[in-house]
């Protein structure tokens, strides 16, 4: 046993007492106290938490488990007792030897009531039940029968409990309240506020969360309508993640709607390229063709948010001048023509002759493979630094996804980019002959066409056209993460997986698979030809990986020592 | 017939006597913030000692001074859950948002005696290590709250405010807020938020105590502008002396509005428990116009349940033998006090009397409350907001001749899912309260009310259809518009 790599990278907890109750019959000791989701702070555990923890379902709008609790839906009522007390302070028991559960006559919503020893929860009883249909009965008799043009239709909780909890009929005869329909609510949200159900959680997602107060509510009672400040847009590094946490279809994405139904979306779990966060994400696809990310729960990484920013930066997988054909010069050719060509040069290159600059966008698998050519031909390597500015909730100031996966190979040092110029020089002087550019346009950072003509061999591999990829001797023809399988290290250290989305355009094929080729082809070494096995010899042979395997990195991955 | 009894009220209404401080102080004025501040240190058999503060919060739980708001809560339990240890300030606000329908009480202490309030709430403020306190006055009273500012300065200028009050040490200040006009900025928790510079949206209990975490999350009490105003008394008189007015448990005197179709509609100080309804509405309040005969009472304000002229409750009253023995009591001979009104499945709430005749559309009525309580609803919470409206709607509908049969029903299904600990705050009760009493005592009219509109409708189709001998287009049966919130 040699993993020393954990999921989380905080010390073992102290164990946590615990606390007896029932619900709905079963037994089951909690946490006597969860974390607050903003502050982090221990906080007596509530009915819902604890309903979850014995999987029985709470049905809820407002609540969030990663929000400040408003408690205002009401839809999470339960009925409850704690154990009755007689005069002298003392449990009074039953007949059996079991105390004696005393029933409150009142309800108390599920969200935010702290559970206390020995209390039971009836979360099915008919007063319950009774509760959770008069909630869905106010909740639809002003809510516009929108469902056939609704954006959320098929993941949306009001239908959803409806059909669940609600009545079949409406016995509702009066005028429905009309509110604002298309609301421009910023650059990237419209909002319908028939359909807002209320339950501010976008409005205390942007207050907690972001820290942009900029939500609120006008008017009173059943006129109630959600609203920017008058004036103002809604124009947050954050905002579309109110779209995913609205319950209904009140807030849609200006991006995605009414561009598909999402029924019939394929989900892929994934990662985001655009910066060294690497949130975690679910891409939406049909017919290979991406719809939508969304971000994916990853308590390490991302919480249940992404920014807008690295959501909407997935237009360019869908872009109709994507590189497809495998060339030589001008000339289209077969992979296998290309690789044995290359195999071929790069067998009389020199030692030294050959530099490589691989992007600190490719996966760490690819980065692996390329530094092993590396070492073959004692090239000089590094990757491009790419930056902007971050932010203190997620946008890391590093906008490449796997900086640290190039450095943790030895393809960039610490410095990222320090070796850019020796490589310029080492063209300019001819001491370099042979060019490996995965990614990146190097007309854009330092050696211009005239650079790139002085060269040999200017082996390229690319997803678009650039100026590089134009004057490229051999062309690969790449893959987007989405349309292949690979691993991220992110910025603090923490290793995770990608799945692929949507197959790979025209003759593309994922890097990692014809680079493994390639080394085997020049070094004659032997690899792996799946990404689980090369993924694990890597991490065989990497010492921070530590030995930490594909499969264990699961779905949220898994974090070192960097 | 019982007399009034005026403590609260005993020089407001006398001629000559205005709300400046010479006028409070030539009657006997901040005396008792004077023997509040002196009281000394005691040492209790067991060793421990008790300092005037804790004195005097043991004095308020000995009067039983209850809370004259609306819901009647003990003061000196209310005062003993706030939290001493949390190393945070203390607040103290004065509710003086009166605004529940029929009750017009605290307006006669803010406009003409509000040194007798800026007294009680410095000594409730004292007695709970309050530095700083708010005086939370409504924004229909743009007068109230400038005599209150000036009666402030007045006091600042005496030292009854600011630093080393009277050389005491003890330092408080006391700023007036006003609100903008809403009747849910009276909830206590609604206030906190509002007087935090927010919307009036009431807070969860749990976790949000206001004695715990309450005005800027600080451990916070809440009082009525009457219930500060008898800790004054309280202090003057002493907690067991206080007790003997009134009667058990309902101690004190008490303020009432009576208002409606009576002869002489006012406000009538009383001792708590001594007066029945049937007195404060016949004798004090002159009793109802001639030839008319009683129909309905609002005990309350208007969010109490409505009781029906003639209605009969079976009351406990301890015999001579000191056991309980069962009594039936007709609705006017309800002694008028906290505890035989909520026996009676109603309440005293804020002390406002609203009497209807027998003139009154007992739909018309309903359908003013609850467009009353559509309007107020804050609409945070979804039983409230929806049902506050949708009641509203249907009872605008049945007074504007569009009512049917089962309408009575439907707004009992409707209020039904409203109270009861389903909404955030007591305004769930509010809003329904009078819905189901309304309906469920005079079912018989709205069902009637409803009938005669079906029966309308169908002639006046028959009508229509005969005029245009079923060729023409069928005139569109319009809903009256709904009221404009
Ligand atoms: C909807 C609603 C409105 C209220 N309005 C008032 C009000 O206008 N004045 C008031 O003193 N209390 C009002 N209350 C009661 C307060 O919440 C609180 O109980 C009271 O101020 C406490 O003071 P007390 O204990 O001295 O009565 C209201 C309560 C509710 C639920
Ligand atoms: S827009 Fe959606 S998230 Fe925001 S309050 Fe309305 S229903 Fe809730
Ligand atoms: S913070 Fe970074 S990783 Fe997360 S969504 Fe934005 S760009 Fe993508
Ligand atoms: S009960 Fe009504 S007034 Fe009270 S919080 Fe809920 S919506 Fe607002
Ligand atoms: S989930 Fe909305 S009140 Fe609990």
């Amino acid at each position: 046993m040699s993993i020393a790599a954990t999921t989380e990278n905080k010390p073992a907890a102290p164990a946590i007492e615990t606390i007896k109750i029932k619900v709905d019959g079963k037994e089951i000791a909690v946490p006597k106290t969860m974390p607050d989701p903003i502050s982090g702070k221990p906080i007596p555990t509530t009915m819902i938490q604890a309903c979850a923890l014995a999987t029985i379902d709470v049905p809820h709008y407002c609540y969030h488990p990663k929000l400040p609790v408003a408690g205002n839906c009401r839809m999470c009522l339960v009925e409850f007792g704690t154990p009755a007390m007689g005069p002298d302070r003392k449990p009074v028991m039953n007949p059996d030897g079991t105390p004696k559960i005393a029933k409150s006559p009142r309800p108390a919503i599920a969200c935010a009531t702290p559970v206390s020893p020995g209390m039971e929860i009836y979360t099915t009883t008919p007063a319950v039940k009774q509760m959770r249909e008069g909630v869905l009965e106010f909740l639809l008799i002003n809510h516009p029968l929108d469902c056939p043009i609704c954006d959320q239709a098929g993941e949306c909780k009001l239908q959803e409990y409806s059909v669940d909890y609600g009545q079949a009929t409406s016995r509702f005869v009066e005028e429905k309240v009309h509110k604002p329909k298309r609301v421009d609510l910023g650059p990237r949200i419209v909002l319908d506020d028939e359909r807002c159900i209320l339950c501010t959680r976008c409005i205390r997602f942007s207050k907690d969360i972001v820290g942009d107060d900029a939500l609120g509510i006008v008017n009173r009672g059943s006129y109630n309508t959600l609203s920017a400040y008058p004036g103002k847009a809604f124009d947050n590094n954050y905002t579309l993640n109110t779209v995913d946490i609205c319950p209904v279809g009140a807030l849609t994405s200006k991006d995605f709607r009414f561009k598909m139904r999402v029924w019939f979306l394929k989900e892929t779990k994934s990662v985001c390229t655009s910066c060294a966060t690497g949130c975690s994400i679910v891409i939406g696809s049909r017919e290979e063709k991406i719809y939508r990310y969304e971000p994916r729960e990853n308590d390490a990484v991302n919480s249940t948010w992404m920014c807008d920013y690295g959501r909407l930066n997935y237009k360019w997988i869908n872009r109709e001048d994507r590189l497809t054909d495998v060339k030589i010069g001008q000339a289209q050719t077969t992979w296998s023509n290309v690789l044995k060509q290359i195999a071929d040069k790069l067998a009389k290159a020199q030692s030294g002759s050959v530099a490589i600059v691989a992007s600190a966008r490719q996966t760490t698998e690819e980065l692996f493979l390329l530094a092993k050519l590396a070492k073959k031909f004692n090239a000089i390597t590094d990757s491009i630094p790419r930056t902007g500015e971050g932010d203190k909730l997620l946008l890391s100031t590093d906008r490449n996804p796997n900086s640290n996966g190039a450095k943790l190979t030895g393809i960039a040092s610490a410095q990222m980019g320090a070796n850019l110029p020796k490589i310029a020089e080492g063209i300019r002087n001819g001491s370099i002959k042979t060019l490996i550019v995965f990614g990146e346009d190097m007309t854009k950072h330092g050696i211009g066409a005239d650079l790139l003509g002085k060269l040999d061999n200017l082996i390229v591999s690319d997803i678009l056209p650039n100026k590089t990829t134009e004057a490229a001797t051999y062309l690969l023809p790449g893959c987007a993460h989405a349309e292949k399988r690979g691993s991220f290290v992110n910025g603090k250290g923490r290793v995770q997986r990608f799945l692929k989305a949507i197959e790979p355009r025209g003759e593309a094929r994922p890097e990692w698979e014809f680079l493994h080729e390639l080394v085997h082809n020049v070094t004659g070494q032997n690899g792996y030809a799946t990404i689980e096995g090369l993924f694990n010899q890597m991490a065989k042979e990497i010492p921070a990986f530590n030995g930490v395997t594909w499969a264990a990195l699961g779905d949220t991955g898994v974090t070192i020592q960097i | 017939m019982p007399e009034e009894f005026r403590l609260i009220l005993k020089y407001a209404d006398q001629p000559g006597y205005t709300p400046d401080m010479e006028c409070y102080l030539r009657h006997g004025g901040y005396e008792a913030l004077k023997k509040a501040l002196a009281i000394q240190p005691k040492t209790l058999p067991d060793g421990k000692t008790m300092s005037g503060p804790e004195q005097i919060r043991e004095d308020v739980k000995v009067s039983g001074l209850r809370g004259r708001g609306g819901a009647g809560f003990s003061c000196g339990l209310k005062w003993s859950f706030v939290d001493r240890k949390s190393g945070k300030p203390i607040y103290l606000i004065c509710n003086a948002d009166e605004s529940e329908p029929g009750t017009f009480k605290d307006r006669q202490i803010l406009h003409k005696d509000p040194h007798q309030m800026i007294e009680g709430m410095i000594i409730s403020c004292f007695a709970n290590d309050v530095k700083l306190a708010y005086i939370y006055i409504r924004g229909e009273f743009p007068e109230g709250a400038r005599i209150l500012n000036r009666a402030l300065k007045e006091a600042r200028e005496k030292n009854f405010l600011g630093k080393n009050i009277l050389g005491s040490g003890y330092d408080l200040e006391i700023h007036v807020h006003r609100g903008a006009g809403a009747y849910i900025c009276g909830e206590e928790t609604g206030l906190i938020e509002s007087l935090e510079g927010k919307r009036a949206y009431p807070r969860i209990k749990p976790p949000y105590f206001p004695a715990i975490l309450g005005l800027y999350m600080c451990p916070t009490i809440v009082n009525n502008v009457e219930t500060l105003c008898h800790v004054k008394h309280v202090v003057m008189m002493g907690g067991a002396e206080y007790a003997k007015i009134g009667t058990p448990n309902n101690t004190g005197t008490r303020i009432v509005s009576v208002s409606g179709q009576v002869k002489k509609p006012g406000y009538y100080e009383v001792e708590v428990g001594k007066a029945t309804m049937g007195q404060l509405i016949n004798d004090f309040a002159g009793g109802l116009f001639e030839g008319r005969k009683l129909k309905a009472v609002i005990p309350g304000g208007s969010s109490a349940k409505v009781f029906k002229a003639g209605e009969k409750f079976k009351l406990k009253k301890k015999g001579p033998d000191g056991k309980d023995i069962e009594h039936e009591v007709d609705m006017l001979d309800l002694p008028y006090d906290f505890d035989s009104l909520m026996a009676a499945g109603s309440m005293s709430g804020s002390g406002a009397i609203i009497v209807m005749d027998d003139s009154t559309d007992i739909v018309e009525a309903l359908a003013n409350l609850s467009e009353f309580y559509a309007h107020e609803s804050c609409g945070q919470c979804t039983p409230c907001r929806e049902g506050s409206l949708w009641m509203s709607k249907t009872l605008h509908r049945m007074t504007h001749g569009q009512g049917r049969k089962q309408d009575a029903d439907y707004l009992l299904k409707i209020a039904d899912n409203i109270p009861g600990g389903r909404t955030i705050c007591a305004f769930g009760e509010a809003c329904s309260w009078p819905v189901q009493s309304f309906v469920g005592k005079f079912k018989d009219e709205f069902i009637a009310k409803g009938e005669a509109d079906e029966a309308k409708g169908e002639a006046d189709e028959a009508k229509r259809a005969a005029a245009s001998s079923g060729a023409g287009p069928t005139a569109e049966l319009k809903i009256a518009a709904s009221p404009n919130h």
